[in-house]
């Protein structure tokens, strides 16, 4: 059924103190709206859980990016444009920056946040493959505090996480010590523009005298939830890049995803196409060391 | 959905619409689309999709390309917005409108609105687009009618005679 705004409250209290205070009060009955690009589509057809929202758009506290430490902190109403415009993000996590070029248009972009895509926690994000390699972590604010977390504990089951009512993502900490290392992201869907993901594959990996020292892998869409393959990562591993290797990293995607049927493609084509890009992303990270 | 007891009030929404002020009772949240076609009587921004996949309700947002179907009133809350009417006030033509024209590239014309602002966002980035830019920069609007190409090809032209308004 079509929603009626008459039927809807929405209040924008201006800063971070005040939306966190109303989330205080009565936790479960707000629910935070960023650029709404989730949000307002969920709410046209009448599929909110609420009719109380609160606006967290453009707040100064959550839209800012800093370099912390040895980490870049990405505020978590930073939009997908604020992500490209960034020449930090661009350098030092290319993956980051791919998966927001590749999400929705160029109006959604405009619109979609980082922290807004974690919280939404869509198994087909593009962008979250990406966070989990960079090993990021999230910085979770309520009235009462602060609190990090590894992104690799947030997502707890099919949309669910682990942020509580009353609680923000107020950044998203990405620590700079990958620029080394030979990134590649994947979407593999119907089409290039404005299609969500049938499989998306965030790749990290470093060869050091013809062995992989390290390597990390991620995909989405293949699971409740989106995944590192740590199974796989295993295996290769402190290996040369043989035919043999290939073959078995791809064997060991196939059987480490829990793909589904679903609107947009099958279990068995999702698995295939998982073990395919990561041979494909090994085959090319032999590729790129070896040129140097 | 409507056994709620919440009845939402409207709100005063000041706004700037096409270079004038505009002051409305709106719910805070009405979709900038209805408030643009509905109070305002602006029904040059179209409803596609209504769920932000189509582009035919883009408008330019403080001057950021957004789709009206999921702003909130409350959001715009004095906000500049330009639609596609904001374009020619006195008939004067755009470049972009007028290379529109010339190439051919509207048809139904549900897209048209939407597509010129995303080509307008598009040209002030990049003033001479590349084939590759402009079909990204024009990804997130979608037309039933014309293949595109007559789109791009009107963009480019734009660019080539290098002149915004």
């Amino acid at each position: 059924m079509r929603a009626h705004p008459s039927d809807y409250e929405l209040v924008a209290p201006g800063t971070l103190r005040a939306v966190l205070s109303l989330l205080a009060e009565a936790p479960r009955e707000w629910l935070p709206i960023a650029g709404g690009t989730d949000v307002m589509v969920q709410y046209s057809a009448g599929q909110l859980r609420t009719m109380k929202l609160v606006s967290i758009w453009n707040l100064p506290e959550l839209r800012r990016m800093e370099v912390v430490g040895g980490e870049l902190q990405i505020g978590a109403g930073c939009t997908y444009t604020d992500l490209l415009a960034h020449d930090l993000v661009n350098q030092e996590f290319p993956l980051l920056s791919s998966a927001a070029r590749s999400t929705g248009g160029i109006a959604n972009q405009n619109r979609g946040t980082i922290g807004g895509n974690i919280v939404n926690a869509s198994p087909a994000a593009d962008s979250l493959p990406s966070l989990l390699v960079y090993e990021a972590e999230l910085l979770l604010v309520s009235l009462w505090g602060e609190r990090r977390l590894p992104y690799t504990s947030f997502h707890l089951a099919y949309r669910k996480t682990r942020l509580e009512p009353d609680e923000l993502i107020r950044a998203v900490c990405l620590p700079m010590r990958f620029s080394g290392y030979y990134a590649r992201a994947r979407k593999v869907g119907a089409r290039k523009a404005q299609a969500i993901s049938k499989v998306c594959l965030a790749g990290l990996g470093q060869i050091v005298d013809g062995v992989v020292e390290d390597i990390r892998l991620a995909l989405g869409s293949v699971a409740p939830i989106p995944i590192r393959l740590t199974a796989t990562e295993q295996i290769v591993r402190g290996k040369r890049i043989s035919p043999q290797l290939v073959q078995d990293a791809r064997q060991a995607t196939v059987a480490e995803v829990r793909p589904i049927d679903d609107i947009r493609s099958t279990a068995r084509y999702r698995a295939a196409v998982a073990g395919n890009l990561v041979a494909e992303f090994l085959e090319q990270l032999v590729t790129d060391r070896s040129k140097k | 959905m409507n056994n709620s007891s919440l009845r939402s009030k409207s709100y005063e929404i000041a706004l700037t619409v096409n270079g004038e002020s505009v002051t409305l009772h709106a719910y805070p949240m009405a979709r900038l689309l209805d408030v643009l076609r509905q109070e305002l009587g602006l029904t040059g921004t179209k409803e596609g999709c209504g769920e932000g996949e189509c582009g035919s309700c883009s408008v330019l947002m403080d001057g950021v390309l957004v789709n009206s179907c999921l702003v909130p009133a409350l959001q715009a809350d004095g906000a500049n917005i330009v639609t596609i009417e904001g374009l020619a006030p006195d008939g004067h033509l755009q470049a972009i409108q007028q290379s529109f024209l010339d190439c051919g590239a509207a048809q139904c014309g549900i897209c048209t609105p939407g597509m010129i602002l995303a080509a307008l966002q598009l040209l002030r980035k990049k003033p001479q687009p590349t084939l590759d830019e402009i079909r990204e920069g024009l990804a997130g609007n979608l037309c039933r009618c014309t293949g595109y190409m007559q789109i791009f090809e009107a963009v480019a032209e734009a660019g080539r005679r290098g002149k915004l308004t």
